[in-house]
């Protein structure tokens, strides 16, 4: 246990050096947000209509825009290598990385997320709906993209196949978590849309460290 | 303990590169790999790490299949690639740091030390020529205390005094009673070593 | 010799029972296939509302029928090919994830042009349109696997890992979308398939689901076969080139 919070401490390290990769991702977030009211035109009532879809849209871009470096970095300088015939049971070694990929490019999305919501006008009750979505639902997009990483990890054009990957089975994440945010701005309940995104984040707790382990032990040999 | 290596055989994207390799290791005793580019060296210290499955054959340690006793292998041996495993954002102490804990050992002063790596323990491995590198590389190895060493071009880019140093490391290891088997280009001049040609067992 | 034959070139068994299996599959087809469209376009009666146009819905359900079996199939023949290992198994998930994405795609295309008469528009984000649209996806995600890896070995792991994470998420997807679906659209939209269907509907029907079912089939048995052929072939063309 010990060695995991290690390896997840690593990389949070690494990626604090190397703000870049932050601030890449959460820049790509607030562009790709930005871009709808230039697209769509600045009436508020439509704003606040495509605001939830948006948001939910432009994270899992942005989640996806860091997804080929989960694995990427450590293959191409050996330090996978050196992971795998550790201690740590690969399954591990992949939860790890998810966590960490998690908190350093999708944590700074949710904290943002709330300013960029209110400037696409959507209600209190939409905002705190809006967070509390992103972060049940946000570790399932860590989850099933660290399948989609490990199996295009080495590849040349990896990040576009990824992208096909990836994307279809984020279509749950998404509806479950716009649905959330619709009924809390229409004043409903919002709990049966967050316990299916919870419901979904923990079936991807089960199959993706499990599948991404497969993928990436295949990948290595 | 012993290392052992039985009728292996290796195959990549659908040829088959050796095959009908045996060989075994006792305390004390290290194999140079050697062969032409291709002829499956890398793979072969792979498949000695557990990192890759034979395509035949088995491997084992103390007897036991390395694949399915991974374990009781996994704190046996020691596997330096010829990667280097360094992240250029942290220093060269805080990656010697990183793996030892990982890999559950704690000599890091004398890890540094060996490979006079002292001067050069805040460095960001960033910025690190590549003999510095592979000096921080293989100063893992003096923070295990593995008896097998399985090395992948261990003394390529060093100079002429670390591959002494490193020389000198190997032949203390062997009269520990550790083992090493490992694949270099050049001719280290241990005498105690046996000689493993891979073209004689290439298909 | 060199290479490992034993792998590619010892499905002779299959051989033998496909070679069995073909002409049937073929005669099948063709009967199977005029007696359907026959029922479907002459016998089946026009829809009181939609008229003629009903009967695209014969090409277009069995269509999306088989796209969703032939994805379980592939599903199936990968984790078979992932626990025993067995070869064939890889090659007919490869050989019939195409034949899957044209139903999908005939799924797709019919429902869009039965559309245009019944919604007055050719795309509707129709639940079960939109779900038909996801596993083209899927589909077309797995198809580019296999493309991307030189080794076919590693090739047919991965795929077969994407083929199972798929298939776990089919129903999800299927399920979130049905949502979705509700959430948006309230049910004044009719759906594809009116409430009940009379067995002058049925029937023909499940005939043409048959005689899709049939045409995979053969095609199946052409597409494994030329994979193996294209295996061999390699496997010579490898061993041409060491002898040299």
């Amino acid at each position: 246990m010990k060695r995991f919070f290690r390896l997840i401490l690593r990389d949070l390290t690494l990626a604090a050096r190397q703000g870049s990769a932050v601030t890449l991702s959460l820049s790509f977030f607030v562009i790709v947000v930005v871009l709808f009211p230039l697209g769509v035109g600045p009436e508020l009532s439509v704003l606040a209509r495509i605001g939830p879809g948006v948001l939910w849209v432009a994270a899992l871009l942005s989640c996806l825009l860091t997804l080929d470096r989960m694995f990427q970095a450590d293959f191409e300088d050996g330090s996978l290598d050196l992971l795998m015939i550790g201690p740590l049971p690969t399954e591990m070694i992949v939860l790890a990385k998810v966590i960490a990929h998690w908190l350093t490019s999708i944590l700074p999305l949710i904290v943002i997320a709330p300013i960029l919501a209110l400037s696409l006008s959507i209600p209190g009750d939409g905002v705190l709906a809006l967070t509390t979505a992103l972060l049940v639902g946000t570790p399932t997009l860590s989850l099933i993209g660290a399948v989609g990483a490990a199996l295009t990890m080495g590849m040349r054009r990896g990040g576009v196949l990824l992208s096909l990957l990836v994307l279809p089975l984020y279509i749950p994440v998404l509806i479950f978590g716009v649905a959330a945010v619709d009924a809390a701005i229409a004043l409903l309940p919002m709990t049966p849309h967050l316990l299916l995104l919870g419901g979904v984040s923990l079936g991807a707790l089960v199959v993706g460290p499990v599948a991404a382990a497969a993928a990436l032990r295949l990948s290595l040999s | 303990m012993r290392f052992s290596v039985q009728n292996l055989a290796c195959q990549r994207a659908d040829q088959l590169i050796f095959e009908g390799l045996s060989f075994a290791l006792g305390p004390g005793e290290a194999i140079w790999v050697q062969g032409r580019n291709g002829a499956g060296k890398s793979s072969l210290l792979r498949i000695c790490a557990g990192l890759l499955r034979p395509h035949a054959g088995g491997v084992a340690w103390a007897d036991e299949d390395i694949f399915t006793e991974s374990d009781r292998y996994q704190g046996a041996f020691h596997y330096v690639g010829h990667q280097d495993a360094l992240k250029p954002a942290l220093t060269v102490s805080e990656n010697i740091k990183f793996w030892a804990a990982y890999h559950g050992h704690s000599d890091i002063e004398t890890a540094l030390a060996e490979f006079e790596l002292a001067p050069l323990r805040d460095t960001p491995a960033g910025i690190l020529s590549q003999g510095q590198k592979k000096r921080t590389n293989l100063a893992r190895l003096a923070a295990s205390s593995a008896p097998l060493w399985i090395l992948d071009e261990p003394v390529s880019a060093l100079d002429k005094h670390f591959i002494a140093l490193f020389k000198e490391k190997l032949l203390r290891h062997l009269a520990g009673g550790g083992m090493a088997i490992f694949a270099t280009h050049q001719d280290l001049g241990i005498d105690q070593v046996r000689r493993l040609n891979l073209d004689e067992v290439a298909v | 010799m060199a290479i490992d034959l034993h792998k590619y070139a010892n499905p002779k068994r299959f051989l033998a029972i496909t070679a069995a299996i073909y002409p049937w599959s073929v005669w099948l087809t063709v009967l199977l296939l005029v007696s359907g469209l026959y029922l479907s376009l002459f016998v089946a009666p026009p829809d009181y509302q939609q008229g003629d146009t009903v009967r695209i819905m014969f090409v277009h359900v069995p269509a999306a029928w088989m796209a969703l079996m032939i994805y379980t199939m592939m599903a199936v023949s990968s984790a078979v090919g992932l626990i025993w290992k067995h070869p064939v198994a890889d090659l007919t998930a490869k050989a019939a994830a195409p034949i899957g994405a044209c139903f999908t795609f005939l799924a797709l295309v019919t429902g869009s042009l039965w559309g245009q008469p019944m919604w007055g528009t050719f795309w509707v984000w129709d639940a079960r349109l939109t779900s038909m649209l996801i596993l083209f996806f899927l589909y077309l995600g797995y198809m580019a696997v296999w493309e991307s890896f030189d080794d076919p070995a590693k090739a047919a792991k991965a795929a077969a890992i994407l083929a199972l994470v798929g298939v776990v998420n089919v129903p999800i997807i299927r399920f979130s979308v049905d949502w979705w679906n509700t959430l948006h659209q309230p049910a004044s939209v009719a759906t594809m398939s009116g409430p009940k269907i009379h067995s002058s509907i049925l029937i023909p029907l499940l005939v043409m689901g048959l005689a899709y079912t049939a045409f995979f089939v053969m095609v199946l048995i052409i597409r494994v076969k030329a994979e193996i052929l294209q295996r061999r072939l390699r496997v010579l063309q490898v061993s041409e080139l060491r002898e040299r």
